[in-house]
Protein backbone atom coordinates (compact mmCIF):
# COMPACT_ATOMS: atom_id res chain seq x y z
CA UNK A 1 0.00 0.00 0.00
CA UNK A 2 0.99 3.64 -0.96
CA UNK A 3 2.44 5.98 1.78
CA UNK A 4 3.91 9.23 1.76
CA UNK A 5 6.91 7.97 2.33
CA UNK A 6 7.29 5.78 -0.85
CA UNK A 7 5.10 7.60 -3.26
CA UNK A 8 6.64 9.80 -5.78
CA UNK A 9 6.00 12.20 -8.66
CA UNK A 10 5.51 9.93 -11.33
CA UNK A 11 4.60 6.65 -9.88
CA UNK A 12 2.26 5.34 -12.09
CA UNK A 13 -1.01 3.72 -10.82
CA UNK A 14 -1.99 0.09 -12.58
CA UNK A 15 -3.66 0.31 -15.60
CA UNK A 16 -6.67 -1.69 -15.96
CA UNK A 17 -9.20 -2.30 -19.15
CA UNK A 18 -12.74 -1.77 -19.31
CA UNK A 19 -15.04 -3.89 -22.02
CA UNK A 20 -18.42 -3.18 -20.88
CA UNK A 21 -21.39 -5.34 -22.09
CA UNK A 22 -24.98 -4.91 -22.95
CA UNK A 23 -25.53 -6.71 -19.86
CA UNK A 24 -22.86 -4.89 -17.25
CA UNK A 25 -24.44 -1.50 -18.73
CA UNK A 26 -27.71 -2.89 -18.40
CA UNK A 27 -27.09 -3.14 -14.58
CA UNK A 28 -24.97 0.66 -14.30
CA UNK A 29 -28.14 2.46 -15.67
CA UNK A 30 -30.61 0.49 -13.78
CA UNK A 31 -28.58 1.02 -10.37
CA UNK A 32 -28.17 4.91 -10.83
CA UNK A 33 -32.12 4.71 -12.02
CA UNK A 34 -30.99 5.79 -15.86
CA UNK A 35 -33.47 5.30 -18.18
CA UNK A 36 -31.66 7.83 -20.77
CA UNK A 37 -32.50 5.09 -23.92
CA UNK A 38 -28.84 5.86 -25.36
CA UNK A 39 -27.61 3.24 -22.91
CA UNK A 40 -30.20 0.57 -24.43
CA UNK A 41 -32.01 1.07 -27.08
CA UNK A 42 -29.75 0.94 -30.23
CA UNK A 43 -32.41 1.72 -33.32
CA UNK A 44 -33.60 5.02 -30.82
CA UNK A 45 -29.52 6.05 -29.91
CA UNK A 46 -28.64 5.70 -33.91
CA UNK A 47 -31.17 7.11 -35.61
CA UNK A 48 -32.54 9.75 -33.59
CA UNK A 49 -29.45 10.87 -31.34
CA UNK A 50 -27.24 10.09 -34.32
CA UNK A 51 -24.78 8.23 -32.71
CA UNK A 52 -22.59 5.06 -33.96
CA UNK A 53 -23.73 2.76 -31.27
CA UNK A 54 -24.88 2.53 -27.74
CA UNK A 55 -22.99 5.08 -25.28
CA UNK A 56 -21.20 3.80 -22.57
CA UNK A 57 -22.26 5.95 -19.44
CA UNK A 58 -19.89 9.11 -18.49
CA UNK A 59 -20.32 8.80 -14.64
CA UNK A 60 -19.23 4.47 -15.48
CA UNK A 61 -16.18 5.97 -16.78
CA UNK A 62 -15.86 8.43 -13.89
CA UNK A 63 -16.38 5.46 -11.74
CA UNK A 64 -13.47 3.20 -13.32
CA UNK A 65 -10.95 6.37 -12.28
CA UNK A 66 -12.12 6.82 -8.72
CA UNK A 67 -11.44 2.80 -8.94
CA UNK A 68 -8.00 3.40 -10.36
CA UNK A 69 -7.49 5.54 -7.10
CA UNK A 70 -9.06 3.71 -4.70
CA UNK A 71 -7.63 0.10 -6.13
CA UNK A 72 -3.99 1.65 -5.35
CA UNK A 73 -5.39 3.06 -2.04
CA UNK A 74 -6.33 -0.09 -0.99
CA UNK A 75 -8.11 0.12 2.62
CA UNK A 76 -5.58 2.85 3.93
CA UNK A 77 -5.37 6.31 2.83
CA UNK A 78 -8.37 8.50 1.87
CA UNK A 79 -10.13 9.83 -1.28
CA UNK A 80 -10.24 13.33 -0.56
CA UNK A 81 -11.25 15.23 -4.11
CA UNK A 82 -12.18 13.26 -7.31
CA UNK A 83 -12.74 15.58 -10.56
CA UNK A 84 -13.06 14.40 -14.47
CA UNK A 85 -14.36 15.61 -18.02
CA UNK A 86 -15.99 13.63 -20.32
CA UNK A 87 -14.37 14.66 -23.38
CA UNK A 88 -15.07 12.21 -25.85
CA UNK A 89 -18.08 9.77 -26.19
CA UNK A 90 -17.61 6.22 -26.23
CA UNK A 91 -19.37 3.39 -27.50
CA UNK A 92 -20.50 -0.42 -26.61
CA UNK A 93 -18.05 -2.87 -28.20
CA UNK A 94 -14.52 -0.05 -27.94
CA UNK A 95 -12.37 -1.38 -25.05
CA UNK A 96 -11.07 1.40 -22.71
CA UNK A 97 -8.34 1.94 -20.48
CA UNK A 98 -7.96 3.58 -16.92
CA UNK A 99 -4.76 4.75 -15.36
CA UNK A 100 -3.10 7.21 -13.52
CA UNK A 101 -0.01 8.73 -12.60
CA UNK A 102 1.21 10.95 -8.85
CA UNK A 103 1.76 14.94 -9.89
CA UNK A 104 2.25 15.67 -6.35
CA UNK A 105 3.06 15.36 -3.35
CA UNK A 106 2.75 17.38 -0.29
CA UNK A 107 4.48 15.90 3.11
CA UNK A 108 3.33 18.48 5.26
CA UNK A 109 -0.40 18.12 4.14
CA UNK A 110 -0.35 14.74 4.33
CA UNK A 111 -1.72 14.86 0.66
CA UNK A 112 -1.00 13.33 -2.84
CA UNK A 113 -2.28 14.69 -6.16
CA UNK A 114 -2.82 12.46 -8.93
CA UNK A 115 -3.47 12.53 -12.78
CA UNK A 116 -6.18 9.83 -14.20
CA UNK A 117 -7.21 9.14 -17.61
CA UNK A 118 -9.75 7.13 -19.47
CA UNK A 119 -7.92 6.40 -22.90
CA UNK A 120 -9.57 4.81 -25.87
CA UNK A 121 -8.06 2.36 -27.98
CA UNK A 122 -6.51 5.38 -30.09
CA UNK A 123 -4.97 6.40 -27.34
CA UNK A 124 -6.92 9.67 -27.09
CA UNK A 125 -7.68 10.46 -23.49
CA UNK A 126 -11.48 10.88 -23.48
CA UNK A 127 -12.08 11.32 -20.06
CA UNK A 128 -9.40 13.26 -17.99
CA UNK A 129 -9.48 13.35 -14.48
CA UNK A 130 -7.71 14.34 -11.47
CA UNK A 131 -7.93 13.22 -8.12
CA UNK A 132 -6.19 14.33 -4.44
CA UNK A 133 -5.92 11.73 -1.83
CA UNK A 134 -4.97 11.52 1.81
CA UNK A 135 -1.91 9.22 2.57
CA UNK A 136 -0.64 7.64 6.05
CA UNK A 137 3.13 8.72 6.49
CA UNK B 1 -14.53 26.44 -27.93
CA UNK B 2 -15.53 30.46 -27.99
CA UNK B 3 -18.98 31.47 -26.34
CA UNK B 4 -21.45 31.72 -28.82
CA UNK B 5 -23.92 33.74 -27.45
CA UNK B 6 -27.53 34.10 -28.26
CA UNK B 7 -28.80 30.51 -27.37
CA UNK B 8 -29.28 31.12 -23.35
CA UNK B 9 -31.87 34.45 -22.96
CA UNK B 10 -32.51 36.26 -19.88
CA UNK B 11 -35.36 34.20 -18.87
CA UNK B 12 -33.21 31.10 -18.99
CA UNK B 13 -30.21 32.10 -16.93
CA UNK B 14 -32.88 33.53 -14.20
CA UNK B 15 -33.13 29.51 -13.11
CA UNK B 16 -29.74 29.66 -11.93
CA UNK B 17 -29.76 29.68 -7.95
CA UNK B 18 -32.74 27.63 -7.68
CA UNK B 19 -32.53 24.39 -5.50
CA UNK B 20 -35.07 21.80 -5.67
CA UNK B 21 -36.78 19.66 -2.72
CA UNK B 22 -34.19 17.60 -0.64
CA UNK B 23 -34.09 14.38 -1.21
CA UNK B 24 -34.07 11.74 1.84
CA UNK B 25 -31.29 8.87 1.19
CA UNK B 26 -31.45 5.56 3.59
CA UNK B 27 -28.42 4.02 2.20
CA UNK B 28 -28.14 -0.04 2.70
CA UNK B 29 -25.95 -2.43 2.27
CA UNK B 30 -27.86 -4.36 -0.90
CA UNK B 31 -27.67 -1.11 -2.60
CA UNK B 32 -24.22 -1.03 -2.32
CA UNK B 33 -23.46 -4.32 -3.56
CA UNK B 34 -25.73 -3.76 -6.35
CA UNK B 35 -23.43 -0.76 -7.14
CA UNK B 36 -20.42 -2.74 -6.53
CA UNK B 37 -21.25 -5.25 -8.79
CA UNK B 38 -22.52 -3.19 -11.74
CA UNK B 39 -19.70 -1.27 -11.63
CA UNK B 40 -16.58 -4.01 -11.28
CA UNK B 41 -15.31 -3.07 -8.02
CA UNK B 42 -12.36 -5.32 -6.71
CA UNK B 43 -12.24 -4.10 -2.87
CA UNK B 44 -13.90 -6.32 -0.54
CA UNK B 45 -15.16 -3.83 1.31
CA UNK B 46 -17.31 -2.27 -1.77
CA UNK B 47 -18.03 -5.69 -2.81
CA UNK B 48 -19.43 -6.89 0.75
CA UNK B 49 -21.21 -3.10 1.14
CA UNK B 50 -19.49 -2.36 4.04
CA UNK B 51 -18.71 1.03 2.06
CA UNK B 52 -19.76 2.45 -0.66
CA UNK B 53 -17.24 3.18 -3.99
CA UNK B 54 -16.98 6.92 -4.63
CA UNK B 55 -19.43 7.49 -7.18
CA UNK B 56 -21.91 5.54 -5.53
CA UNK B 57 -24.15 8.68 -5.23
CA UNK B 58 -24.27 9.41 -8.51
CA UNK B 59 -27.63 10.24 -9.70
CA UNK B 60 -28.87 10.05 -6.20
CA UNK B 61 -30.84 13.37 -6.29
CA UNK B 62 -32.92 12.45 -8.50
CA UNK B 63 -36.66 12.05 -8.91
CA UNK B 64 -38.83 9.56 -8.90
CA UNK B 65 -41.82 9.98 -11.27
CA UNK B 66 -44.32 7.75 -12.92
CA UNK B 67 -43.35 5.96 -16.47
CA UNK B 68 -45.89 8.42 -18.43
CA UNK B 69 -43.95 10.86 -16.85
CA UNK B 70 -40.54 10.77 -18.36
CA UNK B 71 -39.11 12.70 -21.69
CA UNK B 72 -39.26 10.84 -24.91
CA UNK B 73 -35.43 10.39 -24.75
CA UNK B 74 -36.52 8.40 -21.40
CA UNK B 75 -34.30 10.90 -19.02
CA UNK B 76 -36.62 11.89 -15.70
CA UNK B 77 -37.89 16.05 -16.37
CA UNK B 78 -35.67 17.99 -14.59
CA UNK B 79 -37.44 20.32 -12.25
CA UNK B 80 -34.35 22.70 -12.04
CA UNK B 81 -33.96 23.55 -15.78
CA UNK B 82 -36.91 25.51 -18.30
CA UNK B 83 -37.38 24.54 -21.76
CA UNK B 84 -33.94 24.41 -23.22
CA UNK B 85 -33.03 25.36 -27.55
CA UNK B 86 -31.08 22.07 -27.44
CA UNK B 87 -32.06 18.65 -26.81
CA UNK B 88 -29.84 16.12 -26.15
CA UNK B 89 -28.05 15.49 -23.53
CA UNK B 90 -23.88 14.12 -22.42
CA UNK B 91 -22.48 14.01 -18.85
CA UNK B 92 -19.92 16.36 -18.66
CA UNK B 93 -18.36 15.78 -15.52
CA UNK B 94 -18.33 16.01 -11.93
CA UNK B 95 -16.24 17.01 -9.13
CA UNK B 96 -16.35 15.72 -5.72
CA UNK B 97 -15.02 16.68 -2.07
CA UNK B 98 -15.33 13.50 0.28
CA UNK B 99 -15.74 15.02 4.04
CA UNK B 100 -16.48 10.83 5.16
CA UNK B 101 -17.23 7.17 3.92
CA UNK B 102 -21.09 6.44 3.48
CA UNK B 103 -21.80 3.45 4.76
CA UNK B 104 -24.70 0.82 5.36
CA UNK B 105 -27.64 2.46 7.58
CA UNK B 106 -26.60 5.93 7.18
CA UNK B 107 -29.49 8.51 6.52
CA UNK B 108 -28.42 11.14 3.46
CA UNK B 109 -29.91 14.39 2.77
CA UNK B 110 -29.27 15.58 -0.83
CA UNK B 111 -29.92 19.14 -1.62
CA UNK B 112 -29.27 20.28 -5.56
CA UNK B 113 -28.61 24.13 -7.21
CA UNK B 114 -28.76 24.88 -10.55
CA UNK B 115 -25.43 26.55 -10.23
CA UNK B 116 -24.65 27.75 -13.73
CA UNK B 117 -25.70 27.78 -17.59
CA UNK B 118 -23.23 29.05 -20.17
CA UNK B 119 -22.88 27.72 -24.24
CA UNK B 120 -20.17 26.97 -26.17
CA UNK B 121 -18.93 26.27 -29.94
CA UNK B 122 -18.48 22.57 -29.94
CA UNK B 123 -16.29 20.42 -32.31
CA UNK B 124 -19.87 20.15 -33.91
CA UNK B 125 -22.36 22.60 -32.97
CA UNK B 126 -23.19 25.11 -29.74
CA UNK B 127 -23.74 23.34 -26.75
CA UNK B 128 -24.93 24.12 -23.74
CA UNK B 129 -23.67 23.53 -20.35
CA UNK B 130 -25.84 22.93 -16.99
CA UNK B 131 -23.94 22.81 -13.91
CA UNK B 132 -25.30 21.72 -10.89
CA UNK B 133 -24.12 21.78 -6.82
CA UNK B 134 -25.40 18.50 -4.41
CA UNK B 135 -24.30 19.12 -0.77
CA UNK B 136 -25.30 15.55 0.98
CA UNK B 137 -25.25 15.69 4.72
CA UNK B 138 -26.42 13.60 7.29
CA UNK B 139 -30.11 14.39 8.97
CA UNK B 140 -28.08 16.03 11.36
CA UNK B 141 -26.24 18.57 9.69
CA UNK B 142 -22.90 16.63 9.28
CA UNK B 143 -21.31 17.28 5.46
CA UNK B 144 -20.53 14.02 3.78
CA UNK B 145 -19.96 14.84 0.18
CA UNK B 146 -20.31 17.80 -2.05
CA UNK B 147 -20.49 17.26 -5.83
CA UNK B 148 -20.39 19.73 -8.78
CA UNK B 149 -22.17 17.98 -11.88
CA UNK B 150 -22.20 18.96 -15.20
CA UNK B 151 -24.64 18.31 -18.59
CA UNK B 152 -23.84 19.24 -21.64
CA UNK B 153 -26.82 19.58 -23.62
CA UNK B 154 -26.33 19.44 -27.93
Amino acid sequence: MPTLSTVTVGTRLEERTHEPSMVSLFLYNAVIWNPHRIHFDESYTTQVEKHPGIVIDGPLQGDWLSQVVTAWLGDDGDLVELEYSNRRACYLGETLRAGGEVTAVDETGGTVTLEIYIKNADDQVIAPGRAVVRLPA
Amino acid sequence: MAETPGLLTPEIRQWVGRSDTPQRLEVTRRDIVKYAIATQQRLEKYLQGDEAPPMFLFNAHQLLVQIEALRPDGLTPDPLLPDLPLKRVMAGGIKNTYHRPIKPGDVLVLTRTLTDIYEKQGRTGPLIFVVYGVRVETEDGELVMEETRRRIFR
